[in-house]
C-alpha cells in the first residue's frame, strides 16, 4: 500500500513540475513580465530583495525572482544554460568572465540604452566601469565594488609597542614593523604574505609601479611586477610570514582571524564576517595600503549584464538601469552585505562599524587598478599559482618563476587572440 | 561506479562455455532475456557509449564557449600531445596506480585473516572495513586534511612523538602525491575485501583439510591453496582497481586547494580534463585528453587480460 502511493507520487512529480513550468514561461500572464535575475551571493539575498520591491513597486507590470546558483556551479551552469536557451534575463558578471562572454555574443550591448536613458553610469568609480567594457561598448554596470586595504590588529600592534599603520606607511614601515611584530614563541607572524592574486599579487605589483596585462602583454617578466612579488617573498624568506605550504591548510585571513598575524592584505568585503567576531571588533583596524614605488591597490566588483537570448530585453534594461541608480544603491548598502559603487552611497556602511574607519576603503579609490582580466582570463590565472608556489614556499626564487609565468602568460593570451 | 568494470567482469566470468541449457536463438526464453538486459543496455548507450562518441567527435573541433563547434582536425591531440603537463598528469596518475593498487594485498592479506575458523564478529570487521568506501569522498578528504594538517593535524602529532619533524604532507611537493595515494588505499581496501573475502568462501574447505593433514602450515596453505584458487578473483578485481585509479579525481579536487603548491605535483589526467573542460572553457582539448586515456585504459586493460593467461587458475 505503501510503495504504491509512492509510486504514484514519483510519476505525479514530473507532472506537476511541467505544470508550473508552464506558469513560468508564461510572461504575459496578466499582463505582467517576470524576470529572472540569476546571483550567487546567498548573503546579498535579502537586501536584493529589497531593492527587488522597490523596482517593483516603481514598475507594477514587472516582477523578478531572484535565481540563487552557489558559486561553485555559477558559471558552469551559466554556460550551459546558455546553450540550452534556458539563462536568466539579467545576471552577475564579474571581471574575469566579461570578455569572454561579450565576446561570444551572449551579452546585450548596453551603450545605447545607457546613453538614450541617461544611466548615471559616470557615478560609479571609473576603473570599475571600464571591466565591463570590452572593445568599445559597454556590456555591464557595476552594482557594488571591493578594494583591498590593509587589515592590522591593534593589540598585537600594542604589545609590540609599534603605532598603528596610516596614510604615510610606505613598504619600508611594513618590513620594520613586520620584523618587530614576529614573535616565533607564540606562532605570530607580522604578516601573511598568502599566494593570492587579488588580496596580494597584484596589489604588489601595481605599487612597485609593475603591470599584469598591458597591450595584450603579459607584466610577470617584468622588472618592477618581480620587485613587487618580491615583497612577498621576501617577508617569507625572513620568516615575517608563514610559507605559503602553512597557509594552504590556515589561510592568511583565518590567521588573521585567530590573532596570530599583525598585518593582512584583504577586501573591504571581509568587514561584516570580522565585526561579527568580538576580539577582532576590538582589535581590527583598517588603513590604506602602504606605498610602494607608488601608491595603488586593487578594484574588482560585480555587474549586473543582460543575456543576448531574453525575449524580455526592455523590461530587463529597466531593471538593470534602476540597479545603476542612487536609489537601489542606498537600499544595498543600507543592508550591509556589501559596498555599493554608487558616489555617495557608502556611509550607511562606515556607521555599521565604526571601530574599523572603513572609510579608508574609498579613499584609495583614485589610484585603484582595475582588476586584470581578458578573454579567457582563467587560463592565465591558472597558471599563476602552481608556477609562483614554490617561490612563496621558501623554495626557489621568485625572478625565474616570474619570468617563466609571464612566457608562459603571454602563449596564452596569443593563443586567446588566435 | 564506471561501467567498464563490469563488462570486464562479464569478459571473465564469460570465459567458460555456454551452458549445456542454454535457450535457442529466438526463443522466447531469450526475447525475456533481453528484455531484462535492456534496462543496463538502454542505459549503457544513453549514458555512456552516445557521450563516448559525442567526446570523440568533439575532440576533432573548437568548441565554442556559448555554442558553435568547427571542426579544426587533429589540432587538439597536437596540442595534448605538446603540453608538459599533460605528461606530468600522466605521470602522476600511474604513480595513483601503482598505490591504488596496494590496496588488493592489504585486501587479502584482511580477508584471508577474516575468513579463519571460529573467528567472531566477522560482520562486524567487514562493516568497519567497508565503511570507508561507501563514505561520501567530500568528507574523506576533508577529514584526513585535518589529519594532514601542519600545524595541528593528528598525524604530525604522533610523528612528532617519535622524535619527527612536523610536516605540511599536502602541500609538500614531495609528499602529497603520497599523501592522496593513502587515502585511496584507505577508502577503497574495504571493497576488495568483501569481494575477496566472497572468494574465498567459494574455496572448498576440503582442500584446506587435506593439507591440514598432510602438515602444512597457514602460511604455506594461504600461499598454495587460497592465493592460486583466488586469481580469478584477484584478476576481477586488479582490473577494476586499475581503471579506477587512472580515473583518480575527486579526492584530489577537495584535497589540493587551488593555492596548494604541490599541486602540479598531483595533478592526475582526470583533473586536468577538468580543469580544462569546465574553468578554462578548452572543451576541445579536454576532450581529446579524455578520449587518450580511455584509449590508455583500454590497452592497459588489454595488457591485463593477455598476462592474466600466465597466471590466473581457472579451477
Amino acid at each position: 500500500m505503501r510503495r504504491r502511493t509512492l509510486l504514484y507520487g514519483a510519476m505525479a512529480a514530473p507532472l506537476l513540475a511541467a505544470c508550473s513550468g508552464q506558469s513560468d514561461d508564461g510572461e504575459q500572464s496578466g499582463g505582467r513580465t517576470t524576470l529572472s535575475y540569476g546571483v550567487w551571493d546567498v548573503a546579498q539575498v535579502p537586501g536584493l530583495q529589497k531593492v527587488i520591491d522597490a523596482f517593483e513597486k516603481e514598475n507594477p507590470g514587472i516582477s523578478v525572482r531572484m535565481e540563487l546558483t552557489p558559486w561553485s556551479s555559477y558559471w558552469t551552469t551559466l554556460k550551459t544554460s546558455m546553450r540550452g536557451g534556458t539563462a536568466p534575463d539579467v545576471f552577475w558578471m564579474n571581471a574575469v568572465n566579461l570578455q569572454l562572454y561579450a565576446a561570444g555574443g551572449v551579452l546585450e550591448p548596453l551603450s545605447g540604452h545607457i546613453k538614450s536613458d541617461a544611466t548615471p553610469v559616470d557615478r560609479h568609480p571609473e576603473a570599475l566601469v571600464q571591466i565591463y567594457a570590452y572593445q568599445g561598448t559597454q556590456y555591464g554596470i557595476p552594482k557594488d565594488f571591493d578594494t583591498i586595504g590593509l587589515w592590522y590588529n591593534k593589540a598585537l600592534f600594542d604589545k609590540a609597542g609599534i603605532k598603528y599603520p596610516d596614510a604615510t606607511w610606505t613598504w619600508d614601515d611594513v618590513r620594520d614593523a613586520a620584523a618587530e611584530l614576529t614573535n616565533p614563541r607564540q606562532r605570530v607572524h607580522g604578516m601573511a604574505a598568502e599566494m593570492d592574486r587579488q588580496g596580494q599579487l597584484y596589489p604588489a605589483i601595481f605599487g612597485a609601479g609593475g603591470y599584469v596585462l598591458r597591450d595584450g602583454k603579459s607584466g610577470f617578466g617584468d622588472e618592477r611586477s618581480i620587485e613587487g612579488l618580491r615583497y612577498w617573498t621576501d617577508m617569507i624568506d625572513r620568516g615575517w610570514s608563514p610559507p605559503q605550504s602553512a597557509m594552504v591548510e590556515s589561510k592568511g585571513r583565518n590567521r588573521y582571524w585567530s590573532e596570530k598575524t599583525a598585518m593582512y592584505y584583504d577586501l573591504s568585503a571581509m568587514a561584516g564576517q570580522m565585526y561579527a567576531v568580538p576580539a577582532l571588533k576590538d582589535h581590527g583596524g583598517v588603513a590604506v595600503l602602504p606605498g610602494g614605488r607608488e601608491r595603488a591597490t586593487v578594484i574588482h566588483g560585480l555587474a549586473n549584464v543582460i543575456s543576448a537570448k531574453s525575449r524580455k530585453k526592455e523590461a530587463a534594461w529597466k531593471f538593470v538601469h534602476f540597479m545603476a541608480g542612487r536609489e537601489a544603491a542606498e537600499i544595498q548598502a543600507a543592508a550591509g552585505a556589501t559596498l555599493s559603487s554608487y558616489e555617495g552611497t557608502q556611509d550607511a556602511w562606515f556607521k555599521s562599524m565604526p571601530e574599523f574607519e572603513l572609510k579608508h576603503f574609498v579613499d584609495m579609490l583614485e589610484y585603484a587598478v582595475p582588476y586584470p582580466s581578458s578573454k579567457n582570463t582563467a587560463v592565465w590565472e591558472n597558471l599563476q599559482y602552481p608556477l609562483l608556489g614554490a617561490a612563496f614556499s621558501g623554495k626557489g626564487g621568485i625572478e625565474s618563476a616570474a619570468r617563466t609565468l609571464g612566457e608562459q602568460m603571454d602563449r596564452a593570451l596569443k593563443e586567446e587572440r588566435a | 561506479m564506471s561501467v567498464f568494470p563490469s563488462t570486464a567482469a562479464a569478459k571473465a566470468a564469460g570465459r567458460r562455455k555456454p551452458a549445456a541449457g542454454a535457450p535457442a536463438p529466438g526463443s522466447r526464453d531469450q526475447r525475456a532475456a533481453y528484455l531484462f538486459v535492456a534496462p543496463l543496455g538502454i542505459g549503457f548507450a544513453v549514458f555512456y557509449f552516445w557521450p563516448l562518441l559525442q567526446t570523440f567527435f568533439y575532440s576533432f573541433t573548437e568548441f565554442g564557449a556559448f555554442g558553435g563547434n568547427t571542426w579544426i582536425g587533429t589540432d587538439n591531440y597536437v596540442r595534448v600531445l605538446k603540453d608538459v603537463t599533460v605528461w606530468q598528469a600522466l605521470g602522476n596518475t600511474l604513480i595513483y596506480c601503482v598505490i591504488g593498487l596496494l590496496a588488493l594485498p592489504i585486501a587479502i592479506g584482511v580477508a584471508a585473516l577474516l575468513n579463519r575458523r571460529g573467528l567472531r564478529g566477522v560482520a562486524v570487521y567487514r562493516a568497519l572495513y567497508f565503511v570507508p568506501f561507501v563514505t561520501l569522498p567530500v568528507a574523506v578528504g576533508l577529514v584526513w586534511n585535518w589529519l594532514y594538517n601542519g600545524d595541528y593535524g593528528l598525524i604530525n602529532e604522533v610523528f612528532e612523538w617519535f622524535g619527527a619533524d612536523r610536516r605540511y604532507w599536502v602541500s609538500d611537493p614531495s609528499t602529497a602525491v603520497y599523501a592522496i595515494g593513502t587515502v585511496m588505499v584507505w577508502s577503497t581496501t574495504g571493497y576488495y575485501l568483501v569481494i575477496f573475502m566472497a572468494g574465498i568462501k567459494g574455496i572448498p574447505r576440503d582442500y584446506y583439510e587435506a593439507a591440514e593433514l598432510d602438515g602444512a602450515g597457514p602460511l604455506r596453505r594461504f600461499f598454495t591453496i587460497t592465493l592460486p584458487l583466488l586469481s580469478p578473483t584477484i584478476f576481477f578485481a586488479s582490473v577494476i582497481c586499475m581503471i579506477n585509479s587512472l580515473q583518480t579525481f575527486d579526492l584530489i579536487y577537495i584535497m589540493m586547494a587551488e593555492k596548494n603548491p604541490a599541486i602540479g605535483d598531483t595533478q592526475s589526467v582526470v583533473s586536468l580534463f577538468y580543469k580544462w573542460a569546465f574553468v578554462e572553457n578548452a572543451q576541445g582539448p579536454a576532450a581529446a585528453l579524455a578520449f587518450l586515456l580511455m584509449l590508455i585504459i583500454a590497452a592497459l586493460t588489454l595488457v591485463q587480460f593477455r598476462l592474466q593467461k600466465r597466471w590466473v587458475h581457472y579451477a
